[in-house]
This record gives C-alpha cells, sequence and structure tokens, in this order.
C-alpha cells in the first residue's frame, strides 16, 4: 500500500473529526466525548503519566519485532537455503503457522509469569511466524543460477549468506513486520491488561472501567493508534533506505 | 592449461552425459562448445568451473586437480547472474568484496595478499565496456546487452587466465549481439586469456571460436573438434570462407 498524498490525508482526518464530533453532538452521552474534550484531556494527561505509559508500550513492541527478527530471520535463511532442511521443517511450520497467538496470551503467562518477559513474548511469537515464513519463501526462491555465478566468485557458504542470502531476504523481514504490525499491537493490548503498571493496554482500561474518565480513555485509544502509525512509518523510512532496489523492480 | 580426463557425469537418477570423456585446451586458446539444447554443454561449463563435481575422472587446471571454483577462473552464466539488489558498480565489484571478506585465504581468493588496484580495476572496466554511466543504475534498470557488459566486466575484474562463457549472446537482440561478439574476441586477444564459450547457434560458433568442440547427442565418449583459425574481424562474418565454413560445420553436425 503506498501512502496517499498527504494534503489527501489532511482532508480524511479532519472529515473523521467532524463525523466524530457530529455523532458526539448526536449521541450526548459521557461514553462518547467529542473531540475537543478529548484533546484537552490528552494534552492534560501527557503532562501526567500517559508519555510513560506509551514508552513502556514503545519499548515493549519495538523489543518483540527486534527478538522475532533476531530468531526467526536466521532459522528462515537456514531453512530456505537448503532443500532438504526446508521439506523436513515444512509440516511443522504448516501447522503452527495458522494458530491465533493470542489464544497462546494465557498460556504464556502461566509459563512465564506475569513481569514484562511473557508479555514481549507474546508479540515475538506473532511476528515469528511471520518473519520466518516470509524470509523462508523468499530464500528458497532465489535462482540457482544466481547461487552459481556467486559461487563462481569464490563464494563459499558464508559469504553467501552475507552477499546474497541476508540482501535477498530483507525486504521479506520487512514486509513481514509489516504485516505483523496491527496483530501485535492487538496483542500488546491484551497482554498489558494483566498485571501491568505502565503500558497503554493498561491505561486505558484502567481509564475507562475504573475512572470512569472516558476522554483520558479516548487519549489512550488515540496514543495506540499513533504508536501503530509510527511503527508503519518506520518501515516504511527502512524500506526506502535499504531496499531501493525494491522500488525499480 | 585445462585436461579433462576420463570423465564421467551424470544428474542423479539419470543417464550419463559424460562417459569417460577426455579433452585438452592449451593456454590462449578460444573454444567454441556447440551443441543442441540438452547436449549436456552447460553441464560440461559447470564441471570446468568446479561448480559441479564429476562422479570419476578429472578436470586438471594448470596442472592442479580441480575441487571447487578456483579463483583465477571466471564464468559469465547465461542469465547473467547478477545481484538485483545491487548497482552496476557494486555487480562489477563483487568479487572483489568476495576476495576481501576472505582475505587471501588460497581457498576461496589467490593467497597472494590483496591488490590495492582493485577499485581502480572496477573503474576502468565499466569505462572499457561502455557501462560507467550507467554505474548507479541496478540491473532492472538496464538493457540486455549492458547486463552482459557488467557480467562480462565483473569477471575481468578478477584478472582470470580462464574464462567460461555459458552463452552469454542468447537473449540479445542482433546488432548488440554482433557488437559484443566483436568486443570479446578483442579482449580474449588482448588479455591472451583462455576461452571456453557455450553455445547451441552455428553461426556464432563459427565466429568466434578458433577451435570448436562439438557435442551430438549424449552420452559423449569421445570429443569431436574442428580446427576453426580465422582473422577476427567484422567482414569476416559476412565472407564466402565463413559461408563455407557453416555448411561443413552443419554437414558434421548431422554426423554426430
Amino acid at each position: 500500500m503506498n501512502a496517499p498524498r498527504s494534503r489527501d490525508l489532511f482532508v480524511a482526518l479532519l472529515l473523521l473529526l467532524l463525523l466524530w464530533q457530529g455523532l458526539a453532538m448526536l449521541i450526548q452521552k459521557p461514553i462518547l466525548p467529542p473531540p475537543g474534550r478529548v484533546a484537552t484531556a490528552l494534552l492534560r494527561a501527557l503532562a501526567g503519566d500517559l508519555g510513560r505509559h506509551a514508552l513502556a508500550s514503545l519499548y515493549r513492541v519495538i523489543l518483540s519485532i527486534f527478538l522475532a527478527l533476531l530468531l526467526a530471520g536466521p532459522l528462515g535463511l537456514v531453512l530456505g537455503q537448503s532443500a532438504r532442511l526446508y521439506r523436513w521443517s515444512a509440516p511443522f511450520v504448516y501447522l503452527l503457522y495458522p494458530i491465533p497467538k493470542v489464544v497462546l496470551v494465557p498460556l504464556v503467562l502461566l509459563f512465564f509469569g506475569i513481569g514484562e518477559l511473557p508479555k514481549v513474548l507474546i508479540i515475538t511469537l506473532v511476528l515469528f511466524f511471520q518473519v520466518l515464513v516470509l524470509v523462508r519463501d523468499s530464500a528458497a526462491a532465489l535462482r540457482p543460477e544466481l547461487i552459481l555465478s556467486v559461487r563462481s566468485l569464490g563464494a563459499g557458504r558464508r559469504a553467501l549468506f552475507r552477499f546474497v542470502y541476508l540482501p535477498a531476504t530483507l525486504p521479506a523481514m520487512l514486509t513481514a513486520v509489516r504485516q505483523s504490525i496491527g496483530t501485535a499491537i492487538a496483542i500488546l493490548y491484551v497482554a498489558e491488561l494483566f498485571a501491568t503498571r505502565y503500558g497503554l493496554g493498561y491505561y486505558i482500561y484502567y481509564a475507562g472501567s475504573t475512572l470512569f474518565d472516558y476522554p483520558a480513555m479516548y487519549a489512550g485509544l488515540i496514543v495506540m493508534s499513533l504508536l501503530g502509525f509510527g511503527l508503519y512509518g518506520m518501515v516504511d523510512y527502512l524500506e526506502r533506505r535499504l531496499c531501493r532496489w525494491c522500488q525499480i523492480s | 592449461m585445462l585436461e579433462v580426463q576420463a570423465l564421467t557425469f551424470a544428474y542423479p537418477g539419470q543417464k550419463p552425459l559424460f562417459e569417460d570423456f577426455s579433452w585438452r585446451v592449451a593456454r590462449g586458446e578460444l573454444w567454441a562448445v556447440l551443441g543442441p539444447s540438452g547436449c549436456g554443454k552447460t553441464t560440461l561449463l559447470m564441471l570446468l568451473a568446479g561448480l559441479y563435481h564429476p562422479q570419476s575422472g578429472l578436470v586438471l587446471v594448470d596442472g592442479e586437480r580441480l575441487s571447487r571454483p578456483r579463483p583465477r577462473t571466471s564464468v559469465v552464466l547465461q542469465d547473467y547472474g547478477l545481484l538485483p539488489w545491487a548497482t552496476v558498480r557494486e555487480n562489477v565489484r563483487l568479487g572483489l568484496e568476495i576476495r576481501r571478506f576472505y582475505g587471501p585465504d588460497g581457498r576461496h581468493a589467490p593467497r597472494e595478499p590483496l591488490d590495492p588496484q582493485g577499485e581502480s580495476r572496477v573503474t576502468a572496466w565499466m569505462e572499457r565496456l561502455g557501462i560507467a554511466d550507467i554505474a548507479d543504475h541496478y540491473p532492472a534498470q538496464i538493457s540486455g546487452g549492458q547486463r552482459q557488459r557488467t557480467a562480462l566486466a565483473r569477471a575481468l575484474v578478477l584478472e582470470p587466465d580462464l574464462l567460461l562463457l555459458d552463452e552469454p549472446f542468447a537473449s540479445l537482440d542482433v546488432p548488440t549481439r554482433e557488437n559484443l561478439h566483436l568486443l570479446t574476441l578483442q579482449l580474449a586477444q588482448e588479455l591472451g586469456v583462455t576461452v571456453i564459450l557455450v553455445t547451441h547457434a552455428l553461426e556464432e560458433a563459427a565466429f568466434l571460436g578458433q577451435k570448436l568442440l562439438l557435442l551430438g547427442r549424449p552420452p559423449h565418449r569421445q570429443a569431436h573438434f574442428l580446427e576453426n583459425a580465422h582473422p577476427i574481424s567484422e567482414a569476416f562474418r559476412h565472407s564466402p570462407a565463413m559461408r563455407e565454413k557453416l555448411e561443413t560445420l552443419r554437414a558434421r553436425m548431422l554426423t554426430l
């Protein structure tokens, strides 16, 4: 998906805000405060500890993405470059890949307790298979002639990884991250409902169902959306920097 | 320069392509290997490059038994094998990068320390082959002829003494192809490099090869070859001598 022009984005944003305002005026209930009141609440919350909640969530997502790439990237490369390993591993991947990872939340909590680790692990798990499958398949799709050509220049296994497999699968890694950001944030929300004191999931839930401070809850929702938006932007930026050739071919 | 001794090779579960096959190539010779598709000519090239291994028999290059790709042999494959994510310059430099990566280990790279002139050779070959002004383009952005020149530059930067070319002109239009024929011949002569070129086109073999290895239907048990010494010039392509050679060659191919 290409980013639309910024003028169009601005107009769309304005229309959405208008729609929100209209609905709020129509419904007239505290559970749907108008955008103006949410903006005030947002500013007040940011002056308070909302920033800290946002940072806690950001830290968890970034760390999970990093861990997933670190674990699944190399494994995908190894499985993708050998036809035999690919064949042996394919049934396992096929069985495990479609399991909705969110159902594993209680399980991971049982095994790893309620600290920081299980929250990061759950999101890592979501990204893991996405990265694994895309990296594996893009490594496996490399033409044998290309590999032979580079081998004829003297490359052994190590140089093939460095000069062929790694650059060839970089776009797949970024695509995997892009595809999983939405799910990762959804799971982050669920994970942060359990035994946390910091995190946007906790903030939103606490503001909404304990404090009944609806404008603050909406402020949390907006920050969480911005978190997703920012992560997409980051992947777009990395793609432009690292994969200039993707845009051409 | 190159000696194939009693070589036997088959792909797993298939009939052998080569059986007890022997062949010699002297230093500086320019050979064209001619045969129909599926006759095993590309396989032969892979064996000579050390990318495939014979079931029995030997390939000797410079008197040494070949067991893996040799630093001073350069190969250009049919689809050129350029990295799509690397620019023309980065592709031309790739062989040097790989040598830098391993250091002078005598296995992946020559035992002699790295040549500090490498980078200037990259530039020099790009200029010589007319691809300097597309140095920052990616393979997807350039023409077939330019890709071919990039692959050739990448091979020549490593200063090979043996150059193996697999159908290097197959996917080019006629003017580009004829242009590159002449360039290849001139370079081979100038550098004194031994060239083995694989092709399925009669005309190409007759024009490029000073000696021809003819492959008919496999398995190949004997090297059929033909002397084909001729002047290297564009004029020769349309001369009566060339036409005569083509007739002989066609007749000879039919007997294989």
